[in-house]
């Protein structure tokens, strides 16, 4: 099988990097595997690292209020550099307006704070039945 | 069971899916000199897709081999800060370099946490520094299996240098010796018992000592151990020095190049590195034999029943296993 493998970044000028470790945690136990890039990216670099690693999957986390901004800014990447496959999601501090418009950008699912982790797991099962284990 | 590693068990229409990337371009685009072609290929070694031998075929590397040094050590003595260091040092005398850093996978579920590139952030963006992280994904040894493979692939990509991070290591993760053309084995001051205490086999791996973190006490301790230790070593023609660096200040690392390229020269003088390339692609190849064959049983015994419940009844592994090496494919 192919083990999903997932970027997990901070983006932007954000220290808040418990959620992010936490799900990236949940991520491993849930057999994925998560490749963590820590904080302060830029868009450019997340796309370069999903690249590199050939990842299915880039998961952003944005508590810093910049996520209507940083999130389209990712999708745009991965259209300049000719990799729309591969699926933005993420989660943070995001108003549920903003949700609602940054799905309608490409962005695939978002996670706000009190999510159940199991949640999260249920949600990249279901996103990718084949590969997942 | 975890079962990422086996052969081709998905179908390939899975693998390709949707992707931007597509499996006839795959080699064009590698050509071309294209990452995510590269990082792909990389990924199909690691599920040990059987494409990769076709892929093998006509990705022939060509020209001068990367110089290959792995970096091994304890968890936490610093050895991703020093690749980050030894990548820096050498984008100055412009050189292209390729990172492979290994983390270990959960053997309970195959996830992991690839945490290695945290270190290596500033060179994000640097067309000519490629850094992969990869699970070992069940494979012992410090390594994972499709390193060597994803050695030549960055070889025929045209890489000038590779750099290889193992997992933290235990005991008995050896292999990076087996890989790398220079094996550097990193310790720390803060060793808990010291050096006498170290695994047996690191020492006898290392090409090059590098004792860590010489900011913190008791780091001339290290060394004095080290060193007396070493004296007591049988005497190879090359004997391995014993530096002191800061990685995290970057000090150190034009010496600890140095020592690498001396060691390469020693390689190339005393006839040690062809031997050693030789001998490489013999285990490599038994290696993957190996794989195969242990895949071909259990898929047997998963797929046969009643060969199975003989093999409980009798309690014959050896006789179960060549018989059905023997049936053949
Ligand atoms: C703890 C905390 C801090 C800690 C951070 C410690 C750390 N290393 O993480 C400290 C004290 C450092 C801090 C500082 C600041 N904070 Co603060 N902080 C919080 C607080 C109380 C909790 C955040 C948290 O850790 N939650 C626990 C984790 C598990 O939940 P989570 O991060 O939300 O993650 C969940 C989901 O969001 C989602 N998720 C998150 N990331 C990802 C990623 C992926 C891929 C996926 C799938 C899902 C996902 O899944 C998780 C599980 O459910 C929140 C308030 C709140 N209730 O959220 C404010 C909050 C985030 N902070 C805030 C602010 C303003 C700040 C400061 C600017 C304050 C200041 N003026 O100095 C600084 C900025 C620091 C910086 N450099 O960025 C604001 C943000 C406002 C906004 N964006 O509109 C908040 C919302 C408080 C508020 N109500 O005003 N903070
Ligand atoms: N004091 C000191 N700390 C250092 C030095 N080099 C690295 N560190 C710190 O040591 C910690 C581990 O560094 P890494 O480079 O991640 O170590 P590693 O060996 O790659 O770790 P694993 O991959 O987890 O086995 C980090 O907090 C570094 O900042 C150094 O020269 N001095
Ligand atoms: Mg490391």
């Amino acid at each position: 099988m192919r083990p999903v493998r997932i970027i997990v970044a901070k983006v932007g000028l954000d220290g808040h990097d418990r959620g992010v470790k936490v799900v990236a945690r949940a991520l491993r136990d849930a057999g994925y595997e998560v490749i963590y890039t820590g904080l302060r990216q830029t868009p450019e670099m997340v796309v370069d690292a999903a690249l590199q690693e050939d990842a299915q999957v880039i998961g952003l986390s944005i508590h810093s209020g910049a996520h209507m901004t940083l999130f389209p800014a990712v999708v745009q990447e991965l259209k300049r550099r000719k990799a729309t496959d591969i699926v933005v999601f993420g989660g943070g501090i995001i108003p549920d307006d903003d949700v609602a418009a940054l799905k309608k950008q490409g962005v695939e699912q978002l996670f706000t704070p009190g999510t159940p982790l199991q949640e999260i797991v249920d949600w990249l099962r279901k996103r990718f039945p084949e590969e997942s284990r | 069971m975890a079962s990422w590693w086996c052969w081709g068990t998905t179908s390939p229409y899975a693998f390709w899916a949707g992707s931007e990337l597509n499996e006839a371009d795959l080699e064009t685009r590698f050509r071309s000199g294209d990452t995510r072609a590269l990082a792909r290929a990389i990924s199909l070694v690691e599920r040990r897709d059987p494409s990769v031998r076709a892929l093998e075929a006509t990705l022939r590397p060509k020209g001068q081999a990367p110089g290959v040094v792995g970096f091994t050590g304890a968890p936490g003595t610093g050895k991703s800060t020093l690749v980050d260091g030894v990548v820096a040092l050498l984008r100055k005398r412009e050189n292209s370099v390729a990172v492979l850093a290994t983390d270990p996978n959960s053997p309970f579920t195959g996830g992991a946490i690839l945490g290695d590139r945290i270190r290596m952030q500033r060179h994000a963006l640097d067309p000519k520094v490629f850094i992969r992280s990869m699970g070992a994904r069940g494979h012992l040894g410090g390594l994972s299996l499709a390193t060597r493979e994803a050695i030549r692939l960055l070889w025929a990509f045209g890489f000038d240098q590779v750099v290889i991070e193992t997992v933290g290591v235990g005991q008995s993760e050896l292999e990076v010796a087996a890989v790398a053309d220079t094996t550097v084995v990193v310790l720390t001051p803060n060793l808990g018992d010291g050096v006498q205490m170290i695994k047996a086999g690191i020492l006898e791996i290392a090409d090059i000592f590098v004792v860590n973190k010489a900011d913190l006490d008791g780091h001339a301790r290290v060394v004095t151990e080290l060193r007396s230790m070493l004296s007591l070593a049988p005497k190879g023609n090359w004997k391995p020095p014993i530096l002191a660096t800061v990685a995290a200040r970057q000090d150190g690392l034009e010496d600890l190049w140095e020592a690498v390229l001396a060691h390469r020269r020693h390689l190339e003088s005393s006839g040690r590195g062809r031997q050693l390339a030789e001998q490489r692609l013999r285990d490599e190849t038994a290696e993957v034999a190996a794989e195969i064959a242990r895949e071909r049983i259990r898929r047997a015994l998963a797929d046969d029943p009643a060969l199975s419940a003989r093999l409980l009844d009798t309690g014959t592994p050896y006789g179960t296993a060549e018989e059905i090496l023997d049936r053949g494919r």
